[in-house]
């Protein structure tokens, strides 16, 4: 396909035009995320600041082993897909459906060791900060805030994920019906920009769900 | 010609545009059409004005008698919260960018449409179900906490629907962020051929500061109500020192987006009265460079004030002094501007028509607001004046005497290219002239009650208050007569207004380049820029033909 | 009706000087701004064949003078606004402290004689007057418009609020932040009086005992004294197991966190010890200390505070 034939809405000049913008678009939605996800952060490191032994009870008791995994998975996904970014742009379309398909894979992994096992684990220990919970005594308020940054953080993120792989659904039907080709890929790379963001979330999560006051 | 036949000749003269490109209820709910959306959300926010008018209205007439008209506190409490959750999110805050701004912006710059149609559609339909929401809310009870939600009482203590007024917020701010990321998109990328940033006019660049508040600062509201919604239904303990969290923790959070909030409503009317005094004092605007480049300021330095409002609440004294400081700063580029509107109007060649009417009135009005605004600026006069109705008074001299003036203004000004029709004139002249006393004598004993001590948010109040209060209320009453004039006025005007021609104001920008009401597309072909802004011929030019 | 609010303290006067200024400040840049407009409106009209000759080139330089002008002017009113809060920001350190407790919808007022009152507040005229507050429940805000002052009463914290009354009177006291269904009803009476007539009204609604002796009774039923030893003197002195820190001599000292931090022993410092322990862990001492919190009321733990005041002696000036 020809740059010329390329079809673009009537407000663009040309279909580059259309597809530097919606990449424009997608970074400045990011960056209305990072101040969503960024109000959570300060609102969660400000209250550990007055909490600090109820959070640090509270982090030693979050699954270490999981959150690690989950989070080399993550990195992985993220790096996959950028590997299908870089087969269209070099015109493979197989091996993009591929890479998706296995970043879709690995973020379907985390989903289900995220809420399958660990929030599974966190609810039969009596993490949820409601009644009944589990971490009782001097260190009970904070312990039951940070469950609530816990809970409350991966949620989000969780849904995040959910969208993110709805994106990346449709991004392999439509390289399935070989929508994609070296000059005509742009959603490829606006959803790998989620991609990754949703990535970027977890990676500030990480270190604030599991290490930060866990001790030696 | 006899009247009874007005309009067989006039529907021969009728050509194509966006208005007569499909006549179904189809055409209309899922047009991509920014044009279209903006006919739409001007609809729905008509609807709300008047919600929150009405509410605004019963709370005056309570207000006449020290024991308050109507009898229950919580009655009336729900009535100010609403009033406020109302005008602010589902009028002031949209108002101008999602009306005018979205009519006029892509054509203004050249344009056929903004960077995202559908994203433009979908906000609409964002905004009309948090509306739907809030409306929700307001029929199973409403809400009493006030528009700020101040916690413990709103997340331990009220037994409001908060939660559902939360959401309906949320929602719509989702709306605002997606308008707000459209037009700064639209306006890095698909200006004409020759449109420089200098050559935009200030309208342009109003609207792209605006954007860039509302993207920055909303998803903050949106992450606070989020926290207040979980604090409320789990009782987390984020906000409620019972539970050991903090309650200003919340009013620093609330207020980091809700003070640059209100210059998301003010800075779009900034750039509809730059255009509006230009084109009729038919003279280049003056010192546009000083004028954009306040906009600018304003965004930035909007977001480093929001303290101001927390000058009684306990915080610590560095920081009333550090925010006291900034919010004088912060008021430096408004004055500015003022003084350029005036030195635009001297050597002009003034009009009076409507649109003018309504600026010189926004000028005036919002001079006097934003001066008083000076009162509360200053720390030991804040600690007096704060939380009385002199606050009451400043923030609706800005926001009703200022905001909505502009949106009349503008309303006025482009009401011929968005609806190919003329509103009378001197019906619009009579409206401004209305709403400009009416506003005034509802108001400005405000500024003396708030001195005198009277609180604000009170249902009853002591008798000696009661004189300035019932001269407010029969100052409402002018009002609202004001405000309902343009309803019956405009839309008598969309049957029977005189058909308009593509630029009926002889003024400059590329939108009066195209026909009264434009074609779906905008412009037959792309214009190309290659004049500055306001490029009004010089007074010797006019005078003397040289 | 009425056009004037009485200026009741020594500070009233300042703050309405200033609103003055503000008011002539605003009153001259209003009538530059409307005469202007009036002014062109009139001169420069479409219809108007004056001579408007030609317009100005470089116009910078007028736009920097406005805009230095206008910095200069703001700044004035930045620094006397400021300069008048951070003097009624400090209280004096010999001010008569009276405690107030607010709660939807009223006011609780104690002196330390062990006087209480409802939704009123009798106060000696001609010395400066500290108020300590707290609330049981949401925010409230203690306002009186004669005094030129008001201040958010917070739960879980005590906020201050200072002033000295030179004029005789009675005045309205407000709640001025919305606190609920009953906010406007949270209205009150400030009554000033001359000191001999101050201390009559003392003594004729006198309590049977002192803050401080009542929080001497509450200390002991609550069983402070098990730990901290009957008056204060600490665990080790009074044989009990518990190694519990010393009141005596505490309240206005310095004490070291367990983080390496010194702060003061005030009354915020104690409420948040009894209430919070966990974050105020003091250093060298074992975290044994339970929490009251939910157990003791706003107003016990104001004559608690007030016992352990009294364990150190008052100062010297």
């Amino acid at each position: 396909m020809s740059e010329a034939s390329l079809t673009h809405e009537f407000q663009y000049s040309s279909a580059r035009h259309q597809a530097e913008t919606a990449i424009s678009g997608m970074w400045l939605f990011l960056a209305t995320e990072v101040l969503f996800f960024g109000a959570l952060f300060l609102t969660w490191i400000y209250s550990r600041h007055w909490n600090q032994a109820g959070f640090d009870a509270g982090a030693q008791q979050t699954e270490l082993a999981i959150g690690t995994i989950n989070t080399v998975i993550l990195v992985v996904s993220s790096f996959v897909y950028s590997a299908g970014v870089a087969f269209i742009e070099a015109g493979n379309s197989r091996r993009l459906i591929q890479c998706c398909a296995v970043a879709w894979a690995l973020g379907v992994a985390f989903l289900i060791l995220k809420f399958g096992i660990e929030w599974r684990d966190d609810f039969a220990k009596h993490l949820f900060p409601g009644p009944g919970f589990a971490v009782q005594g001097p260190l009970n308020g904070g312990a039951r805030i940070f469950f609530v940054f816990y809970f409350l953080g991966t949620a989000l993120h969780g849904l995040h994920m959910v969208g993110g792989l709805a994106l990346v659904g449709w991004i392999i039907l439509r390289a399935r019906r070989g929508e994609f080709s070296p000059a005509s890929y742009t959603p490829v790379i606006v959803v790998g920009l989620y991609w990754s963001f949703v990535d970027m979330v977890w990676i500030v999560l990480y270190p604030l769900i599991y290490l930060v006051g866990r001790g030696p | 010609m006899s009247d009874t036949v007005i309009e067989a000749p006039e529907f021969a003269k009728v050509t194509a545009s966006y208005l007569t490109d499909g006549f179904t209820l189809r055409s209309w709910l899922l047009t991509t059409d920014h044009k279209r959306i903006a006919v739409l959300y001007l609809g729905t926010i008509t609807i709300f004005f008047f919600v929150g008018g009405a509410a605004a209205a019963l709370m005056r007439y309570n207000l006449i008698v020290p024991e308050g008209m109507i009898g229950s506190a919580e009655t009336y409490n729900r009535l100010f919260t609403m009033h406020g959750v109302v005008m602010v999110w589902f009028f002031l805050i949209p108002a101008v960018p999602v009306t005018l701004g979205n009519f006029i912006v892509p054509l203004m710059i050249g344009a056929r449409d903004l960077a995202f149609p559908k994203l433009n559609l979908i906000s609409w339909y964002l905004f009309v179900f948090a509306g739907l929401v809030a409306l929700y809310s307001l029929f199973v009870g409403g809400v009493d906490t006030g528009w700020t939600f101040y916690t413990p009482l709103t997340s331990a203590y009220s037994k409001g629907h908060v939660v559902a007024t939360a959401v309906a917020i949320i929602i719509a701010g989702f709306s605002s962020i997606a308008t707000g990321l459209n037009f700064i998109v639209t306006i890095h990328r698909l200006r004409a051929p020759g449109m420089t940033w200098y050559r935009m006019p200030v309208f342009l660049w109003s609207l792209y500061a605006t954007s860039v508040i509302l993207v920055m600062a909303t998803p903050v509201l949106a992450m606070t109500l989020l926290l207040l919604a979980f604090e409320r239904i789990f009782h987390i303990g984020v906000f409620d020192p019972a539970l050991g969290g903090d309650p200003l923790l919340f009013q620093h959070l609330f207020w980091f987006y809700s003070h640059p909030a209100v210059y998301v409503m003010i800075l779009p009317g900034f750039g509809v009265i730059s255009e509006i005094i230009p084109a009729f004092s038919r003279k280049r605007i003056f010192g546009y460079k000083f004028i954009v480049w306040c906009s600018i300021a304003i965004g930035v330095i909007s977001f480093l004030v929001w303290g101001h409002h927390m000058f009684v609440a306990g915080t610590s004294l560095y920081s009333a002094l550090v925010f006291s400081i900034l919010s004088y700063m912060v008021a430096v580029p408004s004055a500015i501007k003022v003084f350029n509107w005036i030195g635009t109007m001297h050597k002009g060649f003034i009009r009076f028509d409507a649109p003018m009417l309504y600026a010189l009135g926004f000028i005036g009005l919002f001079t006097m607001g934003g001066l008083t605004g000076l009162f509360v600026a200053a720390l030991a006069a804040d600690v007096h004046l704060t939380q009385t109705y002199f606050v009451v008074a400043h923030f609706h001299y800005v926001m009703v005497g200022g905001m909505v003036s502009a949106f009349f203004a503008g309303l006025h000004f482009w009401w011929p290219k968005i609806t190919g029709r003329m509103y009378p004139e001197m019906w619009g002249r009579a409206g401004a002239v209305i709403i400009f006393i009416g506003f005034n004598l509802t108001f400005f004993p405000q500024f003396i009650l708030g001195y005198l001590g009277m609180p604000r948010r009170y249902h009853s109040y002591p008798p000696e208050f009661q004189v300035l209060n019932v001269l407010s209320s029969a100052g409402a009453t002018i009002l609202a007569a004001g405000y309902l004039l343009p309803l019956g006025y405009m839309t008598w005007s969309l049957f029977y207004g005189k058909r308009a021609s593509a630029n009926p104001w002889g003024a400059t920008g590329l939108e009066w380049q195209t026909s009264s009401p434009p074609l779906t597309e905008n412009f037959v072909t792309t214009p190309t820029v290659t004049e500055p802004p306001y490029n009004y011929p010089p007074p010797e030019v006019v005078q003397h033909h040289v | 009706m009425r056009f004037w609010l009485p200026q009741a303290t020594t500070s009233a006067a300042e703050v309405d000087y200033l609103i003055l200024a503000l008011l002539l400040t605003s009153c001259a840049i209003l009538a530059l701004v409307f005469g202007l407009i009036l002014l062109y409106m009139i001169k420069y009209r479409a219809g108007s064949d004056i001579d408007r000759g030609v317009l100005a080139d470089k116009t910078w330089r007028l736009e920097a003078a406005w805009t230095v002008a206008t910095l200069l002017i703001f700044f004035g009113l930045f620094v006397w606004g400021a300069d008048l809060y951070v003097r009624l920001f400090q209280p004096p350190p010999d001010a008569l402290k009276i405690y107030v407790v607010g709660k939807q919808w009223m006011w609780k007022i104690e002196h330390q004689g062990g006087q209480r009152e409802i939704n009123a507040l009798h106060l000696p005229v001609g010395r400066p007057i500290q108020l300590v507050m707290t609330s049981e429940d949401v925010i409230h805000d203690f306002s009186v418009p004669a005094f030129r002052i008001k201040h958010d009463v917070l739960p879980g914290r005590y906020e201050t609020l200072w002033f000295e009354v030179n004029e005789p009177g009675t005045y309205h006291l407000f709640c001025t932040q919305f606190c609920g269904t009953g906010h406007s009803d949270m209205f009150g009476e400030v009554v000033a009086m001359p000191d001999p007539e101050y201390q009559n009204w003392l003594e004729q609604n006198g309590a049977s005992e002192t803050l401080a002796q009542a929080g001497q009774t509450l200390f002991m039923r609550y069983g402070c004294s098990g730990c901290h030893g009957g008056n204060g003197a600490g665990g080790s002195q009074s044989g009990s197991t518990v190694r519990a820190p010393a009141l005596a001599g505490l309240y206005g000292s310095p004490v070291t966190l367990i983080d390496g931090s010194i702060v003061t022993a005030d009354d915020l410092y104690i409420r948040d010890c009894i209430l919070l322990p966990e974050r105020r862990r003091v250093a060298s001492y074992p975290p044994l200390m339970p929490s009251f919190a939910g157990q003791i009321s706003e107003e016990d733990l104001l004559k608690i505070i007030a016992y352990i005041k009294s364990l150190t002696p008052e100062k010297q000036s």
